[in-house]
């Protein structure tokens, strides 16, 4: 999984609310097509670390690297807006955990998958349409529903459909907050079946935000364990499992049922 | 709308009411300092064709929708030698154009008319002249909702970003949407538009029909949304591209019939109903145009 290079790299990046709620000083390097997942309690800042990495809220202080198709590997901070808006709608995706705030709910499937290749001056409608009918079928949604709307979907359709508009312009990184918590057990299975196999299939590496600790075991490469705003353990997730060192991870691998 | 003389200018048809200057309202109703904030907003306007520029918007003596922002954009730019011609769905005679005009011709005591040829500045909200317009002469539109993002995105900090950062690539989401439903692009009225290849713009409710009407055009464009405070503005001589897919591309309106009062097969037609049984016919929608091509066929001089 080590590539000569990270993909992206965070260092003492910081960034609170009112001082004290948030993250901080959270450093770590994510390899190309390696899967990360941040896991903690409600509050230990997990979202907010993912915001700050993906710029949606700038970070207080630290940095954050990524290795950008144009530029290489460069401090975000350097980037003006607009490469950073283009980096966000073409290299990277960003999966929320509700799908209607990743989907557009009045427009049809099609439109949703075609709309990031029209973004970066995709023209021709019929090419849009089919790259749509490609991506709704390897996100196992039968084509036939391509010009339906969201709304009609289903909850773990809803959730592969947001998945595949972010997957069209083949980013390189996607980001995920709880992408299945809202999504009950059999379908949350079926979603992570269909995650390992595309992450693996494309290469993808992915930064996914959990508070379960089985999408950890299923999905990531290494796991990073926050708590009240600071990562306290952070290694292969294997081993953070099978041999937690820090307390908090003792308690929180002790807390799942085991069978 | 049956008969030819329900075609013919208000002028000629009723005895026009003397309209007379009222001298206790400045010309042109709006005060000095206002008229020029007003046209320091148009001048930036023109100097960035299709940015929205912001303007204090005030209070007017008809009601938002009723065309309060074209109002005030042609009481900034008018002038005493100013003939000034209104059209409300093409119409000259419809009620908002004929009280528009009267406003105008009361206090400002500017001449009015319905020829197109005559006029130096056209106020309309849904039509451009089917006359050819030229050089010299000012068309403003009074428009609902000048932000063509806003469907797409309902922050307004989040559209001007879009604006400034010329990401427009969502605005094909809707024509998308228009093929996939409909198997063409069913988007008859307020097409979007490129201005000089850089800012997205709404041309107002004008049918597509007249978006081609925008591109080079001699005349200058200006555009007033009086509730949205905006003012924006293609200059003369500006291309104006509507939107539209490779293997989808742009297409104006298209009839069978041709006008049954004066034959024109060029012009944008009105779907009239006759009676109860449903019969109906097709005439062009600027009044104006298809009076004159009636008087012309007569031998009369137009």
């Amino acid at each position: 999984m080590t590539a000569a290079r990270p993909l992206l790299s965070a260092r003492t990046l910081t960034r609170t609310w009112d001082g004290v709620h948030g993250c901080r000083d959270v450093s770590f390097d994510l390899y190309p097509g390696e899967v990360l997942c941040i896991v903690g309690e409600s509050g230990s800042g997990k979202s907010t670390l993912l915001q700050a990495l993906s710029w949606q809220t700038p970070p207080e202080s630290g940095s954050v690297w990524y290795d950008t198709r144009e530029h290489g590997f460069v401090d975000l901070a350097i980037l003006d807006d607009a490469q950073r808006r283009l980096l966000a709608r073409t290299d990277w995706g960003y999966v929320y955990q509700h799908a209607r705030d990743g989907l557009r709910m009045h427009v049809s499937a099609g439109a949703n998958v075609a709309e990031r290749l029209m973004a970066v001056g995709g023209r021709h409608y019929g090419q849009l349409r089919s790259s749509a009918s490609h991506w709704l079928q390897r996100m196992e949604i039968d084509p036939i529903r391509l010009d339906d709307a969201p709304s009609s979907f289903s909850g773990g359709m809803q959730q592969r459909l947001q998945i595949a508009r972010n997957l069209v312009t083949h980013p390189r990184l996607v980001f995920m907050d709880e992408p299945t918590a809202s999504l009950d057990v059999s379908v949350q299975a079926r979603l992570l079946d269909l995650l390992r196999g595309l992450v693996s299939d494309l290469g993808l590496a992915a930064i996914v935000v959990t508070h379960d600790l089985a999408v950890a075991r299923l999905l990531a490469h290494r796991t990073l364990v926050m708590r009240a705003g600071q990562v306290v353990e952070a290694g292969l997730t294997d081993q953070i499992l099978d041999d937690p060192q820090h307390a908090y991870t003792q308690l929180l691998v002790s807390s799942i049922l085991q069978h | 709308m049956t008969s030819p003389t329900a075609h013919r200018p208000t002028t000629a048809n009723s005895p026009p009411a003397p309209v007379v200057r009222d001298p206790n309202y400045n010309f042109g109703y709006l005060d000095e300092s206002t008229k020029r904030m007003l046209r320091r907003a148009l001048l930036k306007a023109v100097a960035i064709p299709g940015y929205q520029v912001p303007f204090g918007g005030r209070e007017m003596p008809l009601p938002y929708g009723w065309g309060t922002g074209g109002i005030q954009v042609t009481a900034s730019i008018l002038g005493p030698d100013d003939v000034l011609k209104v059209i409300d769905q093409g119409s000259d005679d419809t009620t908002n154009a004929v009280n528009i005009r009267r406003f105008f011709a009361r206090v400002a005591g500017v001449a009015t008319t319905t020829r197109t040829r005559e006029a130096t500045i056209i106020q309309s909200r849904h039509r451009i002249p089917e006359s050819p317009l030229r050089e010299g002469q000012i068309m403003v539109f009074q428009v609902p909702i000048p932000e063509p993002l806003r469907w797409l995105e309902p922050s307004e900090a989040e559209t001007r970003t879009m604006h400034a950062l010329a990401e427009y690539g969502g605005m094909h989401v809707k024509l998308y949407e228009d093929i996939a439903q409909h198997g063409r692009i069913a988007t008859t009225y307020d097409y979007p538009v490129i201005v000089n290849g850089r800012y997205m713009m709404r041309p107002s409710p004008i049918p597509k029909f007249d978006n081609p009407k925008l591109d080079m055009s001699p005349a200058l464009m200006l555009f007033g949304a009086g509730r949205e405070k905006r003012v924006y503005a293609v200059p003369p001589y500006t291309r104006v591209e509507s939107l539209d897919f490779d293997d989808h591309p742009f297409a104006v309106e298209q009839w069978d019939a041709a006008c049954a009062l004066c034959g024109a097969r060029d012009s944008y037609l009105d779907e009239i109903i006759l009676d109860d049984r449903g019969t109906r016919q097709h005439v062009c929608s600027d009044t104006e145009y298809c009076t004159e091509r009636q008087l012309a066929a007569q031998g009369g001089k137009p």
